[in-house]
């Protein structure tokens, strides 16, 4: 099938502003996105920018927005789309050139949540591992998926009219630490989003379970958070 | 040289073993981490199915039967003191991983939870055995999550999206290297004491393949063209379950929880391969068989491709005709559930993939390009070692991937890549630190940047006559079909002299991309660059070993020939010219037998 891929080009050290272009390119039903933009960068444009690795949506290198939705590059088939399809840098995060954009305040606000097992009792006598019941493990499961694509963070309207929020990833993340039994720091971290950069601004908009490529129920995570603060319980 | 730093330890490539390296080195020296990747894109993230160590959670296990599983694996290929240390080293390993977090599926009692895996067995029964330590069919995204979060907690300090391009050597010893920050396009010179390279394998040398595209062997090609030899570059893994023509990975793991390999005429081929362990034999062994199964027309519907089978009733079905049982000794029995509990992953690629639901319909697959043996020549250290009289190179380390210590000799067993890069990672870490503790800086040569500046001009300045991507795709094509899977004199001559007219072609390319700002059109020009000079060496050493072992399965010496084989391939540029030189296998408990399944 041929199809009408509309890409939005910025070069910084050409263009005084971001334009689109267009490109006809022959595609089966069965490609991904990400095969349609190396195609035209092998054969059409050299120039055109993306990041990419692993294609096959488990690195989150190649978060981009796919006719209006925050998507996977790799992970998204042409079949799914139709004939035309436009893609587009992440929204809230600066391009720098194409459809990469400046990843450095995604990860600072990843940072800031304490994303690293906090445990400083004494190991196990026997040195063996830390015993964790299956259900215990299974609480914070979801959360352990996340990519750091970025896909949430960028999807979400709170995060584009915001400076400082931490944004949907940065609250998984935490999610992810604070309800693992064997972590000892949940206290230290549900204050740090309780801030107001952080669980206040979100209003469930839902745009982050949507985007999430993972198919992590962020706002439902989001919501144990926020109940967490309010109950002081974890369970 | 605008852009200099000076670190004790520069550690090149941030997946797994570069954490780990990271990690260790930064307790002690002054360490950064150089990655043309964020971290956490890094193809450590894209392992599935677990981390072997003989803990014995659920069963009884040993040490000594993961040893020689490992041994008999590597098809004798493996140094026996290395492959003894890593199994050795395991269950500590898997310990730290959990005591930093990781988190693995567990028992009813809580302990970390096992599944089996390929190759790995209980040596008395000969049945498989549960040693794989597995976190759903994405446990090395959570080793790599894992020691990113841990790096970030120890404030080990990166140089994210920065390609290293070349090393520098002064002295007869490594003091430094080159790269090029991807967002502005400026050289930097890095002056150190020890480098560690943990820069992975070169998977997208071949058309069907399970790597990312990040996985170019430039350490390998770093490396080489500075002198170092390359060793056992012949021995590459063609993983057999790859999704149909995408070659996207399909965790062995889907077999170790019961599913079956299906030919055209329904019938369970392995049966007839491997009649003790069927399914859970080795790769090399089950690629093999899905090629000949192919060859003689029993694809599905004659095609070039089998099924991979894990619907609830049909695992249920063999497993009860294997008389598998649980821990309990209760009969074995799967229901959807659990399975979607066990490889979420592997059945969204299916639904977003192929939009089949492998609960009620079979995956279509074919082997695909998986895993690098060979590489850089390491003591278990991570030191390298550059000849066979085990010189060392002072202050030069490799691990992970990128290295051959060798644990995988001919063919690596599933799981222990992981394993690898954890144990030896972590003593490559450990081993550069303290080398860095002794010495003082040497001092660097004269314009360091300059053969990387040259390399880049090259690709910049050439006529323009050719395509990168048809070159590209062209060498894909060739190194799939005929140093693939089975070999032959007559296909890899073919395949050498298309690799060279190919780096001819190379010289013909231009880059059109004339910014210094995210030019990744550069930058997978360069990467091209490695994938060839790589293809070149695996197919020159895979023509002249003249037998079969392991992965490397030749037609026209179809046998396995431990007299004049069994020994391992060193391979040196110098001067432009390739020599071939060997290096004895280290045989400490096993002698080796023949090797069945």
């Amino acid at each position: 099938m041929e199809v009408t891929l509309k890409i939005f080009r910025f070069n910084p050290e050409v263009d005084k502003r971001w334009h689109y272009e267009t490109y006809r390119v022959n595609a089966e039903p069965t490609d991904r996105v990400l095969d349609l933009l190396e195609y035209v960068k092998g054969y059409i444009d050299g120039t055109l920018s993306f990041r990419r690795s692993c294609a096959h949506g488990v690195c989150g290198s190649d978060a981009v927005r796919i006719n209006g939705m925050n998507r996977l590059a790799c992970k998204t088939l042409v079949r799914d789309l139709g004939d035309k399809i436009t893609v587009e840098p992440i929204m809230g995060l600066k391009v720098i050139k194409d459809l990469i954009v400046d990843m450095e305040p995604f990860f600072e606000n990843y940072k800031k949540v304490l994303p690293w097992f906090i445990n400083n009792s004494p190991l196990p006598a026997d040195g063996k591992e830390r015993l964790q019941s299956p259900e215990a493990r299974e609480r914070f499961d979801d959360t352990t998926k996340c990519i750091l694509c970025a896909c949430c963070t960028t999807s979400c309207p709170s995060f584009w009219g915001s400076d400082d929020y931490l944004g949907p990833a940065a609250l998984v993340a935490a999610h992810r630490f604070i309800f693992d039994d064997r972590d000892e720091a949940a206290a230290e971290r549900l204050q740090i989003i309780s801030e107001t950069s952080g669980l206040a601004r979100c209003h469930t908009a839902f745009n982050c379970t949507m985007a999430c490529p993972r198919e992590i129920q962020i706002t439902k995570a989001i919501g144990e958070l926020k109940l967490a603060t309010i109950t002081g319980r974890l369970d | 040289m605008a852009n200099l730093h000076q670190f004790d330890v520069v550690v090149v490539g941030a997946g797994g073993a570069g954490l780990m390296a990271g990690l260790y080195a930064s307790r002690t020296a002054r360490t950064a981490v150089i990655s043309k990747l964020y971290p956490t894109r890094s193809h450590t993230g894209a392992a599935q199915g677990g981390i072997s160590a003989a803990l014995g959670n659920l069963e009884e296990d040993r040490v000594e039967w993961h040893t020689y599983d490992s041994v008999k694996g590597s098809d004798y290929l493996g140094d026996q003191d290395a492959i003894e240390f890593m199994c050795q080293e395991a269950p500590q390993a898997i310990l730290e991983l959990e005591h930093m977090g990781l988190p693995f599926d567990r028992t009813p009692e809580g302990r970390i939870s096992q599944r089996p895996f390929g190759g790995h067995t209980n040596n008395v029964t000969g049945k498989p055995v549960r040693r794989a330590c597995h976190a759903a069919d994405r446990t090395g995204h959570m080793i790599l999550q894992t020691l990113y979060q841990q790096c970030l907690k120890n404030n080990v300090t990166f140089f994210d999206e920065f390609q290293v391009l070349d090393l520098l050597i002064n002295d007869g010893k490594a003091v430094g290297v080159v790269a090029v920050s991807l967002a502005d396009g400026e050289l930097h010179t890095f002056h150190a004491k020890s480098i560690v390279f943990a820069t992975g394998g070169h998977g997208r040398v071949w058309e069907i393949t399970s790597n990312a595209y990040a996985y170019s062997g430039d350490g390998a090609a770093i490396v080489f063209r500075r002198g170092i030899p390359l060793e056992d570059m012949e021995f590459f893994q063609f993983h057999p379950t790859g999704i149909y023509k995408l070659g996207i990975l399909i965790t062995e793991g889907v077999r170790g929880e019961g599913g079956v390999l299906i030919n055209g005429k329904g019938e369970r081929f392995m049966e007839r391969y491997a009649p003790r362990v069927k399914d859970l034999a080795s790769r090399d062994v089950i690629s093999r068989a899905i090629y000949l199964e192919i060859r003689e027309g029993r694809g599905i519907n004659g095609s070039n491709y089998v099924y991979l089978d894990v619907r609830p009733e049909v695992v249920n079905k063999y497993a009860a005709l294997d008389g598998r049982t649980n821990p309990d000794g209760s009969p074995y029995q799967v229901t959807a559930e659990q399975l979607l509990k066990k490889l979420p992953d592997i059945i969204d690629f299916n639904r977003v993939y192929l939009g089949i639901d492998p609960m009620t319909q079979p995956m279509p697959i074919q082997p695909t390009a998986h895993y690098t043996m060979g590489g850089i020549p390491t003591n278990q250290y991570g030191e390298v070692v550059i000849d066979d009289k085990k010189t060392v190179f002072p202050g030069l380390y490799a691990a992970g991937e990128v290295a051959c210590v060798s644990v995988h000799g001919a063919n690596r067993l599933g799981t222990n890549s992981l394993l690898d890069l954890v144990v030896f990672g972590k003593y490559a870490g450990l081993r550069a630190a303290e080398y860095a503790r002794g010495v003082d800086f040497t001092p660097l040569p004269s314009d360091p940047e300059g053969f990387a500046r040259r390399q880049f001009e090259a690709l910049r300045n050439g006529s323009g006559k050719e395509n990168l991507t048809d070159i590209s795709n062209r060498m894909k094509r060739v190194m799939f079909e005929d140093v693939g899977v089975f070999r032959t004199e007559e296909g890899m001559k073919r395949a050498l002299a298309e690799v060279r007219t190919l780096k001819e072609r190379y010289r013909q390319v231009r880059v059109s991309d004339t910014g210094k700002i995210f030019n990744t059109e550069l930058l997978n020009a360069w990467e091209l660059g490695n994938l060839l000079d790589v293809a070149e060496v695996i197919t020159i050493s895979a023509l002249n070993r003249t037998e079969s072992r392991g992965g490397h399965a030749r037609e026209d010496y179809p046998n396995r020939d431990d007299a004049n084989w069994l020994k391992h391939t060193l391979v040196w540029q110098r001067d432009g010219r390739f020599e071939i030189g060997y290096k004895p296998v280290v045989i400490t408990r096993y002698t080796p037998k023949e090797r069945t399944y």
